[in-house]
C-alpha cells in the first residue's frame, strides 16, 4: 500500500475517529510517530488511549478520518496490519496452563521462528530457566508482562503498542521494563505505550496527552524536565 | 500446515497439563451412560438402544470439551495472538478440530467399551471394521461441527446454552448416520452391514460439508471488530 | 481515503411508500379471497370433509416458512461478500428471519392440527414436518445469536455464517430423516396432502393463498426492515451530537 506520507513515519492520524456501538471513544485524533521513536500516552481513564491503541493494531475500525500504519491504510485492510505490530493489553494474551517457555515456543511455531530466536527473547527480556518452566498463570504480574514482551521480539514486531505495561509492576520491575522499553527502540523499533501516571513518563523523550477522545497536548521532553 | 499442527499440540499440551478430559468429561459421559440405563429400566431394552446411547453421550460430551477449547483462547485474549501472527483463519480451524478428535476420539473408545462392558454388547469379526470406520468418520464430523460452533459462540454472553440450541441440530444427520451404522456394527436386528456402510457414507459426505464449510467460515468469524 | 459516514438511504427508512401500500393492498384483497373461498367456496374433500380446509393455510405457510429460509441465506451471503452494504442486506436477513420464524411455528401448528383431525395424531416423523421442525429450532438459535451481540457489524457476521451454514444443515437433516424414516416401512401416505383430490377452484384457492401469504410476508420484511434502517439512521445522527459531547468533556486543557 503506498502512502503520501513520509517513508519513516510508522503512525499518521488525521482527525480519526472511532465509535464503537455509537459512542466515540476517539472523537478526532491528530497525530504522526516516526520509526524509532518511544512515545508515551497519556490521559485519565476514559480518554480513549486503549481504544487508540487497538485502532493502530487494526483490532477496531475506523469511522472517520484517515489512519495509516506502517505504511498500510487502515480503512482499506487493517487486517495487514496486524503482523506488524505487536499489541500488549491489559491481557498477556497467554495461556495459563502453559510455561513462559512454552507460550513464546508457540508463537515462535506461527511465524516460523527457531529455538535459538526464543531463547534469544527470552535472554533479552531477563526471563531465567525457573521462570521460563513455571506456568504462566502463576507468575507475578511483571514476568507474565515479559513473557509477552518475550513473544513480541520473537514476532519481530516493528511497532510495539502497550496498553498500561506499568501498571501492577513494583518501582524495580518499571525500571526494568523502562531499560526494555529503550532497548526496543535503539533495535529499530517503535514503541507506544499508554499510563494514566504522570510520574511514569519521566525520561521519555515525547508524551501525547488525550483528554475528552481528543489529542490535548503533544510535548517532546528534555532530559530532566519532570512533566 | 505447519502451524496447524503447532496449534493442535498447543491444544493438546494444554489437555494434557490439566486433565480436563480425563478428570471431568470421561466421567461425565460414563454416568450419562449409567443414568440411561437407570432410565429406561429394561436390559433388552438398553442393549437395543445402545447404539443411540453412545452417540448421544458423546453429543452431550463434545458440548463440554468444545466450550472448553474456546474458552481457553479467550480467557487471556490468547487467541488476539493468533490473528497478530497472521495466521490463516483455516489452519486454525483444522488445528483446533483435529486436537478436538484426538480427545473425542479418546472419549469414544471408553464409551463403546462402557456399552460392551455396561449394556451387554457384543462386537465381532467384519463388524469391527465397520465399528472403527463409524467411529473414525462421527467423531471427525463432531470434531469438525464442534469446532465451528464452538468459534461461533465464542466470547458471546450466555454461550454455554447458545453453544447446544446452535450445534444439537446441525449434529442431527450425524446422530441419525452414527446410531445406524453402529448398530449394525452391534449387530442389531433391523440394520444389516450394507446398510451400515451406506451411513458410514453419509457420515462421510457429511464430513467433507462441514470441513469446507468451517474452514471458509473461520475468516469471517475471527476478523474482530471491537 | 477519508472514511464517509455510514449513510442509510432514506428510502430504506420510509416508513410508507407507494411500493408498500401497493403490496399491502394486494395482501389484504387476496387474502380476503382466500378466506371466502377456503370456507364458503370450495368443497369439502371426499375423506377427510372440512377438515381439508387447513390445508389453505398450512400449504402456503410451509411455502413462505422456506421462501423466508431461502430470503435469510441470499441476503446473508450478500452481506458478507459486499462490504460496503453490509448493514443493509443485514437489515434484510433478520427481518426476514423473524417473519420467517412466525411462519415457521404456523406451519407446524397447521400440520400438526391437521394430522391430529386427520390421523388421530399431533405428530408424525415424515420428513416434512420433522425438517421443518428442525428448520425452527435452527432460527429461534439464530435469532438468539442476533439478540445478543450488541456491535452491529459484528452480529451481521456472526449471524451471516450461521444462516449460510443453514444451508447446508437443512437439506443433510432432510435426507437423513428421508433414510431414517425408510427404515421403518411405513405406510406410504404420510402427510395429509398426499392424497386430496383437488379441482380447478381448489387448486386456484391454493395459489391464491400462496400469493396471500408470499404478499403478508413481503410486507412484514420490508416494515421490520425500515425499523432497524430507523435505528441505525439514529445512531448515526446521534454520532455528531455524541462526538461534541465526548470532545467538551475535556478537563480544560488547552489543545
Amino acid at each position: 500500500m503506498t502512502n503520501s506520507v513520509a517513508s519513516d513515519t510508522t503512525i499518521h492520524l488525521s482527525n480519526v475517529v472511532v465509535a464503537l456501538g455509537g459512542f466515540p471513544a476517539l472523537a478526532g485524533v491528530t497525530f504522526g510517530v516516526g520509526r524509532g521513536e518511544l512515545v508515551a500516552l497519556r490521559g485519565a481513564n476514559g480518554t480513549g488511549k486503549s481504544t487508540l491503541l487497538r485502532l493502530c493494531a487494526g483490532l477496531v475500525p475506523l469511522t472517520r478520518g484517515a489512519a495509516v500504519v506502517a505504511g498500510i491504510d487502515l480503512l482499506v485492510n487493517r487486517v495487514a496490519v496486524r503482523p506488524h505490530v505487536g499489541l500488549l493489553g491489559h491481557r498477556n494474551g497467554l495461556y495459563g496452563d502453559l510455561t513462559a517457555k512454552q507460550n513464546v515456543q508457540f508463537v515462535a511455531d506461527l511465524v516460523g521462528a527457531t529455538a535459538s530466536d526464543v531463547s534469544s527473547a527470552l535472554e533479552r527480556l531477563g526471563i531465567d530457566q525457573r521462570v521460563a518452566s513455571t506456568q504462566a498463570s502463576l507468575l507475578s504480574a511483571g514476568q507474565r508482562r515479559r513473557t509477552a514482551l518475550a513473544a513480541l521480539v520473537v514476532r519481530r514486531a516493528q511497532l510495539w503498542l502497550l496498553d498500561e505495561p506499568h501498571a501492577g509492576l513494583d518501582a524495580a520491575a518499571r525500571r526494568e521494563l523502562d531499560v526494555i522499553l529503550r532497548d526496543a527502540t535503539a533495535s529499530g523499533a517503535t514503541v507506544l505505550y499508554t499510563t494514566h501516571e504522570i510520574d511514569q513518563v519521566v525520561g521519555t523523550p515525547r508524551t501525547i496527552t488525550l483528554d475528552g477522545g481528543c489529542v490535548a497536548s503533544d510535548v517532546a521532553s528534555t532530559i530532566g524536565s519532570a512533566r | 500446515m505447519n502451524v496447524a499442527l503447532s496449534i493442535a499440540r498447543k491444544d493438546l499440551q494444554i489437555e494434557w497439563r490439566t486433565r480436563m478430559l480425563v478428570a471431568r468429561v470421561v466421567p461425565f459421559a460414563l454416568l450419562v451412560m449409567v443414568l440411561f440405563a437407570v432410565a429406561l429400566d429394561s436390559e433388552p431394552l438398553v442393549l437395543r438402544a445402545a447404539a443411540g446411547l453412545v452417540w448421544l453421550a458423546m453429543l452431550f460430551s463434545t458440548m463440554l470439551v468444545v466450550q472448553r477449547a474456546f474458552d481457553i483462547e479467550t480467557a487471556d485474549a490468547a487467541i488476539d495472538t493468533l490473528l497478530a501472527c497472521a495466521v490463516h483463519p483455516a489452519r486454525v480451524f483444522f488445528g483446533k478440530a483435529l486436537a478436538l478428535f484426538v480427545q473425542l476420539f479418546a472419549l469414544v473408545v471408553v464409551l463403546v467399551t462402557a456399552a460392551i462392558v455396561l449394556y451387554g454388547v457384543t462386537v465381532s469379526g467384519s463388524r469391527v471394521v465397520l465399528l472403527v470406520t463409524v467411529v473414525i468418520s462421527a467423531t471427525s464430523g463432531l470434531a469438525l461441527v464442534g469446532t465451528l460452533y464452538g468459534a461461533v459462540v465464542a466470547n458471546m454472553n450466555g454461550r454455554d446454552s447458545l453453544l447446544p440450541l446452535l450445534a444439537l441440530p446441525v449434529l442431527a444427520p450425524l446422530l441419525i448416520g452414527a446410531s445406524r451404522a453402529t448398530e449394525a456394527a452391534f449387530g442389531s436386528q433391523t440394520i444389516d452391514m450394507a446398510n451400515g456402510w451406506a451411513w458410514v457414507g453419509l457420515l462421510g459426505v457429511y464430513g467433507i460439508v462441514f470441513g469446507a464449510a468451517g474452514s471458509a467460515a473461520f475468516s469471517p468469524l475471527t476478523e474482530s471488530d471491537s | 481515503m477519508h472514511a464517509a459516514t455510514a449513510a442509510v438511504p432514506d428510502a430504506a427508512a420510509r416508513t410508507g411508500t407507494r411500493t408498500t401500500r401497493v403490496i399491502g393492498v394486494l395482501a389484504l384483497a387476496t387474502t380476503a379471497f382466500v378466506v371466502v373461498s377456503a370456507f364458503f367456496l370450495t368443497p369439502a374433500d371426499s375423506v377427510q370433509g372440512d377438515s381439508v380446509r387447513i390445508m389453505y393455510a398450512h400449504v402456503p405457510t410451509a411455502w413462505v416458512a422456506y421462501l423466508a429460509f431461502i430470503t435469510t441465506a441470499v441476503a446473508s451471503g450478500f452481506s458478507l461478500a459486499r462490504r460496503h452494504r453490509t448493514l443493509g442486506f443485514d437489515r434484510v436477513a433478520g427481518a426476514s428471519g423473524e417473519v420467517g420464524v412466525l411462519f415457521m411455528a404456523m406451519t407446524l401448528l397447521t400440520g400438526s392440527l391437521w394430522g391430529r383431525l386427520t390421523w388421530g395424531t399431533f405428530w408424525q416423523w415424515d420428513p416434512r414436518l420433522t425438517t421443518t421442525l428442525f428448520l425452527f429450532i435452527t432460527y429461534v438459535g439464530y435469532l438468539a445469536v442476533r439478540r445478543i451481540d450488541t456491535d452491529p457489524r459484528q452480529r451481521a457476521r456472526r449471524s451471516a455464517v450461521i444462516a449460510l451454514l443453514a444451508v447446508l444443515e437443512i437439506p443433510l437433516v432432510h435426507f437423513s430423516v428421508v433414510l431414517w424414516r425408510s427404515l421403518h416401512q411405513e405406510a406410504s401416505v404420510l402427510s395429509p396432502d398426499g392424497d386430496v383430490r383437488l379441482d380447478d377452484l381448489m387448486l386456484f384457492t391454493l395459489f391464491a393463498g400462496v400469493a396471500a401469504f408470499t404478499l403478508i410476508f413481503a410486507w412484514l420484511v420490508i416494515h421490520r426492515q425500515r425499523l432497524t434502517a430507523l435505528a441505525d439512521i439514529r445512531q448515526t445522527v446521534g454520532l455528531d451530537a455524541a462526538i461534541a459531547l465526548r470532545r467538551s468533556e475535556t478537563s480544560g486543557v488547552v489543545k
